[in-house]
């Protein structure tokens, strides 16, 4: 059953405040942990598991799909949660990620989700982190009651856009993914109003909710999965929103076919933008927009934005602010924290900032500091990108030089 | 003057007791060593400073008033690091913020500071580790039982973390290296010394200790563990840089079966 699950990209375990209350078991108030990896390199922190994998749908993308001939089991509430707490118990886990096929009915799937969830925490006591997946059309009664057992719910809504939806999983529809989430929301804010009120307000959905996107099935550019992605941050309040790389698993056509490769490049772009949306102070617009539809496979989004933007620089990184820092290609906002706190003690030069961990590779087209040295060339973006290039090596050049010899 | 080469027992009063005797003497040219690995330097003297608990606390009670607490985090962190030449280092610091007048802790332009931060990431990277890479195992005596090889001594570390989140079992964690390890028994948690049999073999599980649903949880893990790889995204060199090939002998998904 975990064989279909682990499609599901969310792994994260942290962002609860969940402590051990009456010498229970488990704790999930601090960061996550990751217990082990695959080896495609993942992270292994839940218990990812399908409660059944059959399924009622047809969605052409899934493996569960009704039209896949594959073995079909289902799991009893108590095996999972004997599972869950044994696996807890000798620290593989954090907690529990559990997701379902649709059997029957929305309500009926979601009800054992719930039960499970239940269990977990009234029978056994367990405070570890449960995230469950919310079941597109499942009542409001069953979406609040889960919220009061796990720590995050998601639904994924998996196409961008609704086009592609249409043609890939024509029994499901957009609203349903949005009513749970809608619920959430709201029962997540009223949670907030009440516990300021009153303290002992029990618990709803702690880490909040996220979603997962499909990339590369459905023919989307950058921009418009971008632009989905910033709806969701900014109308459902959401912790994460996920990009999934489409791994071929069907010889449907219209669908990439079995045996190409799984757009991971493009995945790893597009979460360096949601990084640049929510920690870099950046609005989606500045890296995608009407004029520019694609990220640069070749460069990061940052370095691409700096090389269309290059009328903001050099910045002087012994004067300027937080926020024009974290914009500088090669700096991450650990070491923008650092310069900041160094820079009250000593003007810093370059010496300083190497050693401080900054990607001068990048960095020095973009930046001036204590020093006569620095970029003096008037140089064009094209220029400086092929200088930076030259002397860096990505992991990614395999990727690359296959691309390049393709268009070349 | 000659230079002074000061031993002390390898605690961390035992090191702030030496930072004491440093500044009351007004020391110039010291090295600290701990007793259990002493070096004879060719041009200096010998000489070991007990451990004085007031004056440790009195050098402590210094450092809050100069440091932040996640600087001071950083000091206890790097000195766990057990590395060659970290005590000089963290003398260096403490000379450093005490002689100034403003606070000076996040100077990162300080070669001692900087380092000490980066020494003290090295450090919380292996307690996040083995937070994650402890696997227990269920003995006969109803123990969960673990060991662990950790490149720097994270256990003081890593207790609260366990006993926070296993509060309703029993549990060992063992260090091997440095043959100690903490046990928890449902009320608190003591620190122990254990003789182990001498065929017993730490990477395997032994059913003359363990209990017998130890192996089945272990091939459930395993099977869990393979089938959540997907194959066509393989990428052994990311997989090694988030487990590093040492701790692979005591984790029971990377055991041959």
């Amino acid at each position: 059953m975990a064989d279909a699950a682990k499609y599901d990209v969310s792994c994260s375990s942290s962002g609860s405040q969940r402590a051990n209350t009456n010498k229970g078991i488990g704790d999930a108030s601090g960061m996550g942990i990751c217990h082990s990896y695959t080896e495609d390199g993942r992270c292994v922190s839940l218990l990812k598991i399908l409660l059944t994998n059959h399924c009622i749908f047809d969605c052409a993308y899934c493996v569960t799909r009704k039209s896949n001939d594959i073995k079909r089991a289902a799991f009893k509430v108590q095996e999972v949660v004997d599972l869950t707490i044994n696996f807890y118990r000798r620290n593989y886990i954090e907690g529990l990620f559990l997701s379902s096929g649709i059997f029957k009915s929305a309500d009926f799937t979601m009800e054992r989700l719930v039960a499970v969830a239940k269990k977990l925490r009234k029978e056994e006591n367990f405070n570890g982190y449960i995230h469950l997946k919310s079941i597109p059309g499942a009542s409001d009664e069953l979406m609040r009651e889960a919220g009061l057992y796990a720590d995050r719910l998601s639904v994924n809504i998996e196409i961008p856009t609704e086009a592609g939806l249409k043609k890939l999983a024509p029994d499901k529809k957009r609203e349903d993914f949005i009513k749970p989430m809608i619920k959430v929301k709201n029962e997540i804010i009223q949670y907030k109003a009440e516990k300021k009120i009153i303290k002992s307000t029990p618990k709803f959905a702690p880490a909040g909710q996220s979603t997962q996107m499909i990339i590369g099935a459905s023919g989307e550019n950058d921009f418009q999965i971008m632009q989905t992605s910033n709806h969701f941050y900014k109308s459902y309040n959401l912790k994460r929103v996920y990009y999934s790389g489409y791994v071929p698993i069907s010889y449907d056509n219209r669908l990439p076919q079995i045996g190409s490769a799984v757009p991971m490049l493009r995945e790893n772009r597009l979460y360096q933008t949601d990084w640049l949306m929510r920690f870099y102070g950046f609005d989606v617009s500045e890296i995608l927009n009407e004029q520019h539809q694609h990220l640069d496979l070749d460069i990061d989004p940052k370095l691409g934005w700096a090389l269309r933007n290059l009328h903001e620089f050099p910045v002087d990184v012994n004067t300027a602010d937080q926020r024009m820092l974290s914009r500088i290609p090669g700096l991450g906002m650990k070491s923008v924290y650092k310069i900041i706190n160094a820079r009250r003690f000593r003007r810093l030069n370059w010496e300083h900032l190497k050693k401080i961990g900054v990607a001068l590779n990048r960095a020095q087209y973009f930046m001036v500091c204590e020093s006569n040295q620095f970029e003096k060339r008037d140089l064009t973006p094209e220029k400086i990108k092929g200088l930076i290039l030259q002397n860096s090596t990505s992991k990614y050049q395999k990727t690359l030089s296959n691309q390049l010899s393709l268009f070349g | 003057m000659t230079a002074k080469n000061l031993i002390y027992d390898g605690t961390f009063d035992g090191f702030l007791s030496v930072v004491f005797y440093v500044f009351e003497h007004k020391l110039k040219t010291v090295t600290i060593q701990n007793e259990s690995t002493v070096q004879q330097g060719l041009f200096s003297v010998n000489e070991t400073i007990p451990v004085d608990e007031t004056k440790a606390n009195r050098v402590w009670n210094g450092i809050k008033s100069k440091c932040s607490t996640q600087s001071r985090y950083q000091l206890y962190y790097a000195f766990l690091s057990e590395q060659i030449g970290v005590e000089d280092l963290l003398l260096d610091y403490i000379q450093y913020v005490f002689s100034q007048s403003k606070k000076v802790d996040k100077d990162y332009s300080h070669p001692s500071i900087l380092k000490i931060a980066q020494i003290a990431k090295y450090v919380g990277r292996e307690k996040h580790r083995m937070e994650a890479f402890v696997r227990f195992k269920l003995t006969q005596d109803d123990i969960y039982f673990a060991n662990i090889e950790p490149d720097f001594n994270v256990l003081p570390l890593i207790e609260k973390h366990f006993k926070n989140r296993y509060a309703d079992q029993k549990w060992v964690i063992y260090d091997i290296k440095r043959n100690y390890g903490l046990f928890y028994d449902l009320e608190k948690v003591e620190l122990i010394n254990m003789d182990f049999p001498e065929n017993f073999n730490f990477t395997k599980t032994d059913d003359a200790f363990f209990a017998s649903q130890e192996f089945e949880f272990q091939k459930l893990w395993q099977d869990y563990f393979k089938a959540t790889n997907i194959e066509s995204r393989k990428n052994m060199k990311l997989h090694i840089r988030h487990i590093p090939k040492r701790y692979w002998k005591y984790l029971s998904e990377k055991q041959p079966n």
